[in-house]
């Protein structure tokens, strides 16, 4: 489990993220949602050991993240944000080999091969796993890095806006695959999402910010409501219950 | 064929090479060698063989710091003469002709290597502040770094009246590397052995800083690291040879188109091609003007530029 007690993190005299708190329990999928500068990201970046922060302080399993060794903690949580370099040409089976770098330094063993060669194949990418990055579509590429991640094999995962720019199809076997990765495979994933009802048919917690402060976090059901929804966006939403699925109506508002 | 294709990039390396050692002024044959000719020996080793070490540690060294440049700096035009390494190590070793006339060659190579880090490291921090994505501007903008820090090199060389030497370092020749006078640019060897150790983590570095951290890397050592070795190599080459312009650049992205980026993979063959493509090109310059000598410089820049012109339009039509 990650627990994080009073995070902040300032630029000059303006909080981007204040004192916020939040649970991200092992076996479940947790979307962070909120409007553009809510922090989200800021707040998974400071969870994963990529942005200090100013105050609060974040546990990772029973350690605090300022106690872990660096490398060490590559073992056990991984972070992907969407910052990275699509330029350089290296093929999806060697980007997915940088998963096993953190238990590996560099030497792939059979072991290692197997474990790459499941990640492959549970993204369903091993048909083009010898193909360029810079040659694929975005969604598949989007897979590649999921796959990687996979391949890293941690407790806790973090992904920033994994459907960022993904058709509907990559979208929903993206979500499959980490809702398999938290509910099978027993890992904490947490991701930030823009579109609320990836948010609310898949995951089992969910963390609501505005203005860089957590205003409600807790199941689909605790935050996916008309009032927190509204207070968060600030426009009317409708919420219907459709086959046990919460979908958010705000199209016409 | 993979074996093959190993042994047939060496026979081509050995033929070269081969060819490199007979071409000269002084006529030396096989057979002279072979009857045991003293004089015909003695300019083999005093001048040919050395001059054939320094072709291809030079061509290695630089093709491998430009291949660890691109890679730190995430960007396929980065090299030693693109981002100021180059400009920075000549200045050094200005400074460190006026400040220490008489120092040993080690002395004033470390004054070259500190300037080359130094400078090349403010040039990288710049590079990281920046957000833009547009991968040309960064030669454009490197080259006026390394043009304003010449700028302030010539200023040196003629207030200490050295401005002639100047001008025997920024056109790279080999004729005039001896026995005794090329040593210095062994460095490559560590260079590269170094460079091929932590060729996964300059991988790592060249997809992205959160990438990197993510698999429990140090990017800011990486970076450093990277750019020492890039300077060592730089330096050392500057001092001896000369400016070799677009070596560290057209190498490693002629290799990368047909390798891909993996560093691990591809450092042998940049090592390589950097190699062939020196000796080819300084064989070329001897042949050109007979028994006079072009400057491999020259010829290098004319093939470079003509690449480097292709690599920047290809960028453009994927971009």
């Amino acid at each position: 489990m990650i627990k994080l007690t009073g995070l902040s993190k300032k630029y000059g005299k303006t909080f981007v993220v204040r004192d916020a708190s939040a649970l991200f329990p092992k076996g479940e999928v947790t979307s962070v949602i909120g409007p553009n500068g809510a922090g989200k990201s800021t707040l998974l970046s400071m969870a994963s050991r990529l942005t200090g922060s100013d105050a609060g302080v974040v546990l990772i399993g029973e350690k605090l993240l300022a106690q872990w060794d660096t490398r060490e903690l590559a073992r056990h949580l991984a972070v992907l944000r969407q910052s990275n370099s699509i330029n350089m040409r290296f093929t999806i089976r060697e980007l997915v080999s940088f998963g096993r770098f953190p238990h590996t330094q560099g030497r792939l063993h059979d072991n290692d091969n197997n474990i790459i060669d499941n990640a492959l194949e549970h993204l369903g990418i091993t048909d083009f796993q010898h193909r360029y990055i810079d040659e694929l579509s975005g969604g598949q590429r989007q897979m590649a890095f999921i796959a990687m991640v996979v391949a890293q094999d941690t407790d806790y995962v973090f992904l920033d806006e994994p459907l960022n720019n993904l058709d509907i199809k990559h979208s929903v076997e993206i979500m499959h695959t980490l809702r398999d990765l938290a509910h099978k495979l027993n890992k904490a994933v947490v991701i930030v999402i823009h579109d609320i009802n990836f948010a609310s048919c898949y995951s089992d917690r969910i963390v609501a910010m505005k203005q860089g402060e957590v205003i409600k976090e807790g199941t689909v059901a605790e935050v996916v409501c008309k009032e927190v929804m509204e207070s968060i966006y600030e426009i009317p939403f409708d919420i219907q219950e459709i086959g046990n699925q919460r979908i958010c109506l705000y199209y016409n508002s | 064929m993979f074996f093959y294709k190993r042994l047939l990039a060496g026979l081509i390396l050995l033929l070269i090479a081969a060819v490199s050692l007979f071409i000269g002024v002084a006529d030396i044959s096989l057979a002279s060698l072979l009857s045991g000719d003293q004089q015909t020996w003695s300019i083999t080793l005093v001048s040919r063989i050395p001059r054939l070490l320094a072709i291809v540690l030079a061509g290695a060294g630089l093709s491998v710091a430009g291949l660890i440049m691109q890679q730190v700096t995430q960007n396929r035009f980065a090299s030693p003469s693109t981002v100021g390494t180059i400009d920075c190590a000549l200045l050094g070793y200005v400074v460190g002709l006026v400040l220490f006339s008489d120092a040993s060659q080690w002395t004033l190579l470390g004054v070259i290597f500190a300037f080359a880090v130094s400078g090349t490291m403010i040039f990288v921090k710049f590079l990281q502040r920046l957000q833009f994505k547009n991968a040309v501007l960064v030669p454009l903008i490197g080259i006026m770094y390394g043009n304003v820090v010449s700028a302030v090199t010539t200023f040196f060389a003629y207030r200490f009246d050295l401005t002639q030497s100047m001008s025997a370092w920024t056109t790279a020749n080999f004729a005039s590397v001896l026995q005794g006078s090329y040593e210095v640019l062994y460095l490559a060897v560590p260079v590269c052995v170094l460079a091929y150790l932590y060729a996964s983590q300059f991988s790592a570095a060249s997809i992205g800083e959160s990438f990197a951290r993510n698999i429990g890397l140090d990017f800011e050592k990486i970076v450093l690291i990277g750019v020492a070795l890039v300077a060592v190599s730089s330096a050392s080459v500057v001092m001896i040879v000369g400016v070799i312009p677009f070596l560290g650049l057209i190498v490693p992205n002629i290799v990368s188109l047909f390798m891909g980026d993996n560093m691990k993979k591809i450092l042998p063959w940049t090592a390589y091609w950097g190699m062939v493509l020196v000796l080819a090109c300084d064989i070329l310059g001897r042949l050109v003007i007979f028994p006079y000598e072009m400057p491999v410089s020259l010829i290098i820049s004319i093939f470079g530029g003509g690449v480097f012109i292709y690599l920047v339009l290809r960028d453009k039509a994927n971009a």
